[in-house]
């Protein structure tokens, strides 16, 4: 039954979804490790950075990873506004509060989509959607390949950005030590702006990646916020190399768990890690104890 | 500021005979959704208003209590009305696994509500796979109109038991505000450690406030079974659910006796105008929604009951210097 | 012609309202007798998961609503025209619920469409509630039919029929190439009709000597059949057996193709894509030699092909939800000329007493038992040479089998 024929090939996809959810989540774990917000709005905002991708195909053609040059400064944009204006503002800087704005503006960015574009799910077919790329044991969808690379890739630039830019030392130093940073003159509002700002930005990445083995649907935002959220809990609020390693952790367990549980039961695994990690481990496996 | 307890009477009582007045089904629709937010809104008050332990997966006692009332109902004979109240137990046992878990384990903010959000959607995804559900199919309860069978002929039946549930909810919330208990509730919502401190058994606290809160919104679920005589886990325990409970209190007024209802009369208000404007699109309401929680949380944070209270205090003072 | 039809909006709704609320005493009875419109509410799925074939249903039920308009409408009610009232079911059941309770404010006289099992369950019953006569246009969930529901009526057969035709059928084609099918595993959605009909299959196929490997599962929408392709590939069954909708059963079958798993037929029971000339077109490779036992329409009946030609002309795919939902607006439309009335219990009694042949479906004429049309019938169905062809019963076939599948 555990044939490696049907083991190996769920194991790469598993990979492969994995490091496109890494991306995702490195958004969100940047986030809330320089502004300490929760942002339930993540997924939601990857729906929309999904949906800008298919537009861009149907109407314009551009194939989705030509489209990156376009969809990741566009989501840098919108997030960098996002922060600057609605959620400074709103939330009054109350913790408990920004929580609740977020989810505000994921459920007004949801419903906007679902009115603006029904509830039909938008797929698109580049030539190479269904050619695959044969690993000996196991046949690959191209497109998973290929965001399996560019996750990586896209890493790799996040990384260098934090760790080697004046840039990203602003950021860091924001995130250690917020009254500190603003002494030694680094304007607070503009960074916690360009966090978002890059955080969002990974989404857009990430939707290119995405859209050619996956869809676009109002009720995206919903399953990858979870799932977002999982892999940031898991790998520890803040940590890069904790979301890598989640994001792929979570990746095979939802390929495995599709595999042996079923197409609808399957879908547990990801919740059930993440109630566990809650209870029992909440700082994740690479993060700091509070 | 308490709710005066005779204000609250005057309310529910000035509602009792809205059937004899009023003879359109579309209105006595609106009136019965708008209980029914109500209901709905005041049970995450108890836990999120007054507890401040605000849950984001409400839909798990709510559809646990649905479920229950309409598996017993149709699998197993037991009378519909019986129903009811076991649908309250189920929302209250619920609440207990769900409170349990995460309080005992610490979990406050915006852990909690991640948590709250993952154990409904657990509990859809087992309803989704379990056969007695009806899992993907659905969960239907035949059609046989009899008082008996708390299935009405017409509107006017549901109006009754609807506004007894929410008169229930809301009598509730009015104890809180005057009891030992909803005194100490209040105190962990303030500052947990402090209450710890005056000696407080916060968890405990806690869970009788998820039991509570659990128990009418079984309530609910078991009235949308027999309102609709129909659920799947995506009605059951999907996000729509636990989103409106959320909004209805913390528009109308979190921590407050008549803030769920003003909250919940706001929603439906707002779904029929949208409606007319723009035919019934999918997701407009809902957009709406959003905004207006979004405005609500950035300009009047307190909710829409405090308006009527920041409206007279902006007026300007009066002879003897108060407003 | 658009006169005909509009969105059902809220403004309806309250005018209904309104109006039912002042309408205490009747008008006189010959006032009332001359209506110049028959209110008629349409439901399908035209967002959501199933989408695809609500949109379909509606173009079917609104092309017929305007073709009766433009005979001049109802003669035995002065002319009155079909008043097609249209909503969106969303493809979610809370939602097609409600608009069922709005239509019965709006005061409709009859009801069609729903499209999707999952819907019509729940919309004849909310129906009867008010006991508006319901046409249902497709939902072969055979309970939408033994609910003891009188109002509701379905003009084409149940998923029972599908299987008690399906099932001989597949043993005649396999005994035709010496019985070399022997295993089969089924894929279903997991909805009312999915599961219904894989129930079903599970239970005759042992009979006619195929053993079922698996029965696999999956929600509307799935958009990833890769690990099910997988199951299916070490299960190495010799037929595969899909029972859902259009979208899931297009990706099943392209990821099929794409792992490079090549089975002796696909043989799909009610398969939502299989005998659709979308499929066909768009993806010829995966949709090669795919069989099915579906609804189809007379293809020597000169009616249907006409309608074919005319909905091809509108760019739409000639699909079975165009011509059921078609065919379900007909039959409406002769009970509403016997019955000579808008009221909504004559209605009734006139679909229960049909006996309607103008229709161009390969049955006889209507014949109604607890709502169901007993002379309908099932077809078994083939792509060949970039086209579907009837390959059973002879009598309306155009090709043999292709079996088993050439490699």
């Amino acid at each position: 039954m555990l044939q490696l024929q049907i083991l190996l090939p769920a194991i790469l996809n598993g990979l492969a979804t994995g490091a496109v959810y890494a991306l995702v989540a490195l958004g969100l774990t940047l986030i809330y490790g320089v502004l300490h917000i929760v942002n339930f709005a993540h997924g939601s905002l990857l729906m929309l950075a999904l949906y800008g991708v298919y537009f861009l195909y149907n109407l314009l053609g551009i194939d989705p990873y030509l489209a990156l040059p376009i969809m990741v400064p566009a989501m840098f944009v919108l997030g960098y506004a996002l922060q600057r204006t609605v959620i400074a503002t709103a939330s009054h800087g109350r913790e408990e509060n920004i929580l609740l704005v977020t989810l505000g503006l994921s459920i007004i960015i949801d419903n906007l989509a679902l009115y603006l574009w029904s509830a039909d799910t938008r797929t698109i077919n580049p030539s190479y959607a269904f050619e695959t790329v044969d690993f000996g044991i196991a046949f690959i969808a191209v497109p998973k390949v290929v965001s399996f690379a560019g996750a990586l890739v896209i890493t790799g630039l996040l990384w260098l950005l934090i760790q080697r830019t004046d840039l990203g030392k602003a950021i860091r130093a924001l995130a250690r030590e917020r009254q500190g940073a603003q002494l030694v003159g680094i304007d607070v509002e503009h960074i916690y702006a360009m966090s978002f700002g890059i955080g969002i930005a990974c989404l857009g990445a990430a939707a290119c990646l995405l859209l050619p083995s996956y869809y676009a649907h109002p009720g995206v935002g919903e399953s990858f916020v979870v799932i977002a959220f999982t892999i940031v809990v898991l790998g520890g609020m803040g940590s890069f190399a904790g979301a890598l390693v989640g994001g792929f952790v979570i990746g095979l367990t939802e390929s495995l768990g599709g595999l042996f549980l079923g197409e609808n039961l399957g879908k547990i695994g990801v919740f059930v890690i993440f109630i566990a990690i809650l209870l029992f481990r909440p700082t994740g496996l690479f993060g700091q104890r509070a | 500021m308490r709710t005066p307890g005779l204000l609250v009477l005057l309310v529910l009582v000035a509602l009792a005979p809205l059937p004899l007045l009023v003879h359109s089904d579309f209105w006595l629709h609106f009136a019965i959704m708008t209980l029914y937010f109500g209901l709905l809104g005041q049970a995450w008050n108890l836990l999120g208003g007054y507890g401040g332990q605000r849950s984001f997966g409400h839909a798990a006692f709510f559809g646990t209590g649905a479920y229950a009332a309409a598996v017993l109902q149709v699998d197993f004979g037991v009378n519909p009305w019986a129903c009811l109240v076991l649908a309250g137990l189920f929302g209250a046992a619920a609440g207990a696994v769900v409170g349990a878990l995460s309080f005992r384990y610490g979990l406050r903010g915006s852990y909690f509500a991640l948590v709250t959000l993952a154990f409904a959607e657990v509990f859809r995804i087992v309803a989704d796979t379990v056969p007695f559900t009806g899992a993907g199919v659905g969960f239907q309860i035949p059609l046989k109109q009899a008082v008996a069978n708390f299935q009405f002929h017409d509107k006017p039946g549901f109006y009754a038991v609807i506004l007894a549930l929410t008169a229930l909810a809301t009598a509730l919330a009015w104890w809180i505000e005057n009891s030992r208990f909803g005194a100490e509730l209040v105190a962990v919502r303030e500052n947990e450690d402090a209450a710890r401190a005056l000696g407080i058994d916060v968890n405990r606290t806690k869970l009788w406030a998820i039991v509570l809160s659990g128990a009418l919104s079984g309530f609910a679920g078991s009235f949308y079974a027999q309102y609709f005589l129909y659920l799947d886990p995506r009605i059951a325990y999907g996000v729509e659910v636990s989103v409106t409970a959320l909004l209805v209190p913390l528009i109308g007024g979190v921590g407050t006796v008549f803030g769920p209802l003003i909250g919940a009369v706001a929603l439906r208000a707002l779904n029929e105008v949208s409606g007319v404007i723009t035919g019934g699109a999918p997701g407009l309401n809902l957009m709406l929604y959003g905004a207006l929680l979004i405005v609500i949380l950035a300009f009047v944070p307190d909710g829409l009951v405090s308006l009527g209270a920041r409206l007279r205090a902006s007026r300007p003072l009066g002879k003897l210097g108060h407003a | 012609m658009s006169h005909s039809r509009r969105s059902f909006s809220r403004r309806a709704v309250l005018a209904g309202a309104g109006a039912a609320s002042v309408a205490v005493i009747g008008a006189p009875a010959i006032l009332r007798a001359q209506a110049k419109s028959v209110k008629v509410g349409i439901i399908h799925p035209v967002t959501g998961g199933v989408s695809y074939s609500g949109t379909q249903g509606r173009a079917g039920a609104t092309m017929a609503a305007d073709d009766i308009n433009a005979k001049g409408g109802i003669k035995s009610l002065g002319g009155a025209k079909i008043d097609a009232m249209l909503s969106d079911a969303q493809s979610k059941v809370d939602v097609a619920v409600s608009e069922i309770e709005k239509y019965n404010e709006a005061g409709v006289s009859a009801i069609v469409g729903g499209y999707a099992s999952f819907i019509c369950l729940a919309t004849t019953q909310a129906a009867a509630k008010h006991d508006i006569p319901y046409v249902v246009d497709v939902g072969t969930d055979d309970r939408i039919v033994s609910a003891g529901l009188t109002n509701t009526f379905r003009f084409s057969p149940g998923y029972g029929v599908f299987v008690k035709t399906a099932v001989p059928a597949l043993k005649e084609i396999n005994a035709a190439a010496g019985s070399p099918a022997k295993t089969a595993v089924i894929v279903h959605e997991d909805s009312a009709f999915g599961t219904g009909t894989a129930g079903l299959l599970s239970k005759e196929l042992p009979g006619i000597g195929i053993e079922v490997l698996d029965v696999i599962k999956h929600p509307t929408p799935t958009l990833d059949f890769n690990n099910i392709v997988l199951t299916i590939k070490a299960k190495n069954p010799d037929i595969i057996i899909p029972a859902n909708y259009y979208n899931e059963y297009v990706i099943l079958a392209r990821t099929l193709l794409q792992q490079k798993v090549r089975p002796k037929a696909i043989y799909s029971v009610l398969g939502g894509g299989a005998s659709q000339y979308k499929f066909v077109k768009e993806f010829p490779d995966a949709a090669k030699y795919i069989m099915d036992c579906n609804h189809w329409f007379n293809p020597k009946n000169p009616a249907a092909l006409d309608l074919k030609k005319r909905t091809e002309a509108k760019d739409l795919f000639y699909t079975y939800e165009v011509f059921l939902n078609y065919t379900a607006v007909m039959l409406l439309a002769d009970a509403l000329e016997r019955a000579a009335s808008t009221d909504r219990a004559k209605i009734t009694a006139a679909l229960a007493s049909s006996t309607w042949s103008g229709h161009f479906m390969p049955y006889g004429p209507t014949k109604f038992e607890n709502g169901q049309n007993t002379g309908a019938r099932a077809v078994n169905l083939q792509v060949q040479d970039n086209d579907i062809k009837v390959i059973l019963p002879p009598e309306f076939a155009s090709a043999k089998a292709v079996f088993p599948m050439p490699a």
